[in-house]
């Protein structure tokens, strides 16, 4: 049977002592600012009614779960999101598609996308909330506006950042636009798509979150607005912290995706 | 011998917005079945353009070219083009592809070509896992697939190391001398297009017409590397070298 050398064997075990490393001091850090902001609110040397506390984000939790609003909640917001981000995928890849077919058309649109995309989307928000109306319309328009240029951007630069040399070939076979899109330019951006996923998943849930804020009457966003409006910060805390759950499980969710369909 | 290709008074302009370069002057040669010609001249006279306006990807600014009816032609680049996710066959498939020709003959053909030239066990790998010099064999076969008449190939070899080089140029030449092909190389390699060629055209610098073409007399089963061994083969060396004229 093969074996390795002594100098490969230490090679794998400082790798994985540098992994569990890693992983120990990340806890650690969670861990500490944890204990730390409980044991400072229990010796009264911070307010709890304005800083709330781990024990306290608990009881407001299992508050929530018990009178049944809290997967209301969640369940809204994450429909939300995932309504926005499929539909700023789709119209974004399309957008994307249409201005890498046609450099015209992409140098025309080219200083608008970049002026709106650098507009601040929540000054925006009363204006949508007039023209669209207070309702789950404005939330997804406003995470619509948010993402959809950010991902248009990364999947166009995708597109143009093939190789030019593929098509070249696929063109002395005599290829049509469309085959060279279909065959060369669609497959060799998958990364760039999935970047773009990436991005997209988590401006749309800052977006939706936003619109919430604003208009909604259910959701994460709406839970965090009505508690800082009753001074309940308890409420507003655990909403953020509900917030950072979702937004990394997402996150993880599109990693094994990628994982599974891309390796 | 049958004409195949005339091209005459070929003349092509490029534009920027600064300058108007003339890049072909007044281009004339004919190429006949079975032929292998090379065209050689000083680095960016205007060589690959001649092969790009044959192939149709540019347009000309003036001149003629005519082809006989039903003549194919099929490009090979100097950069393998393989593309990295699909498979060595289906990569060598992607013309069939494009030209609508994919059938389960036409795939067979294909598959015959990468047993033929050795690939066969490489077939369902992606490029990644292939040397250099299969590569440039695999894009070889990908532009057999589409049974061109005639074969472009531009500096098919120079992105490799000389040895390789070496050995692809044989393989190449003997392939397509075995599936009697018509060839058209371009390339700056003067020894190269020696031990491969039975014409060569030797062009000026830009803007570029024709300065001499030899017509080369090996004996007609050499191979490139043999031919390298033969005397005419440095004398042909020194002539070509005199007509390029090279300054540094």
């Amino acid at each position: 049977m093969f074996t390795y050398s002594e100098e490969h064997n230490q090679f794998i075990k400082q790798y994985k002592r540098k992994k569990r490393t890693i992983l120990f001091f990340r806890i650690l850090i969670l861990f500490t600012i944890l204990v730390g902001w409980e044991f400072l609110v229990q010796k009264n040397m911070i307010n709890s009614f304005l800083f709330s506390s781990p024990s306290r984000i608990v009881t407001t939790l299992l508050s929530l779960l018990q009178n049944g609003e809290l997967f209301c909640h969640i369940g809204i917001t994450i429909f939300e999101v995932l309504l926005s981000f499929i539909a700023t995928f789709l119209f974004s890849f399309i957008i994307a598609t249409i201005l890498w077919s046609n450099d015209t058309i992409a140098r025309i649109i080219d200083p608008y996308i970049t002026i709106i995309n650098s507009l601040p989307k929540v000054a925006l928000g009363p204006l949508i909330i007039i023209w669209v109306g207070a309702s789950i319309y404005s939330i997804i328009c406003m995470a619509f506006m948010i993402s959809f240029f950010v991902t248009v951007l990364t999947i166009y630069q995708g597109f143009i950042s093939i190789n030019h040399n593929y098509i070249t070939m696929l063109q002395s076979f005599g290829a049509n636009k469309w085959q060279i899109f279909t065959k060369i330019i669609f497959p060799s951006s998958f990364d760039s798509i999935i970047s773009s996923l990436k991005i997209n998943i988590s401006m749309s849930l800052i977006g939706v979150i936003m619109g919430e804020l604003l208009v909604s009457k259910n959701g994460l966003g709406y839970l965090i607005m009505y508690g800082s409006q009753v001074f309940q910060i308890d409420l507003v805390i655990t909403g953020v912290f509900l917030l950072g759950i979702i937004s990394s499980l997402m996150y993880f969710i599109l990693v094994l995706f990628e994982k599974k369909f891309f390796n | 011998m049958e004409k195949i290709l005339q091209v005459s008074h070929l003349s092509k302009k490029y534009h920027t917005l600064k300058e108007e370069i003339e890049a072909l002057k007044d281009i004339n040669f004919s190429v006949s079945r079975g032929e292998f010609i090379s065209i050689v001249g000083p680095s960016g006279c205007g060589k690959s353009t001649i092969l790009s306006i044959i192939d149709g990807l540019f347009e000309k600014s003036s001149g003629e070219i005519k082809m006989s009816d039903n003549i194919s032609i099929s490009y090979m680049l100097q950069d393998d083009c393989l593309l990295p996710f699909r498979t060595i066959l289906d990569n060598c498939l992607i013309g069939l592809e494009v030209t609508g020709n994919l059938t389960s003959e036409s795939r067979q053909y294909v598959i015959h070509l990468l047993k033929t030239y050795g690939l066969e066990k490489f077939m369902d790998q992606y490029p990644k896992h292939l040397s250099g010099g299969m590569r440039q064999r695999c894009a070889l076969i990908r532009t057999l697939a589409t049974k061109p008449d005639i074969l472009l190939l531009d500096e098919a070899t120079s992105a490799l190391d000389y040895q390789t080089s070496l050995a692809i140029s044989d393989d190449i030449y003997q392939i397509i001398k075995k599936e009697g092909k018509t060839a058209i190389m371009v390339t700056h390699d003067i020894s190269q297009a020696i031990s491969m060629s039975d014409r060569i055209i030797v062009l000026t610098k830009r803007p570029a017409i024709v300065k001499k073409v030899y017509e080369l007399s090996f004996d007609s089963h050499l191979t490139p590397i043999q031919r390298r061994k033969t005397k005419d083969f440095s004398s042909y060396y020194d002539q070509i070298w005199r007509d390029l004229d090279v300054h540094i």
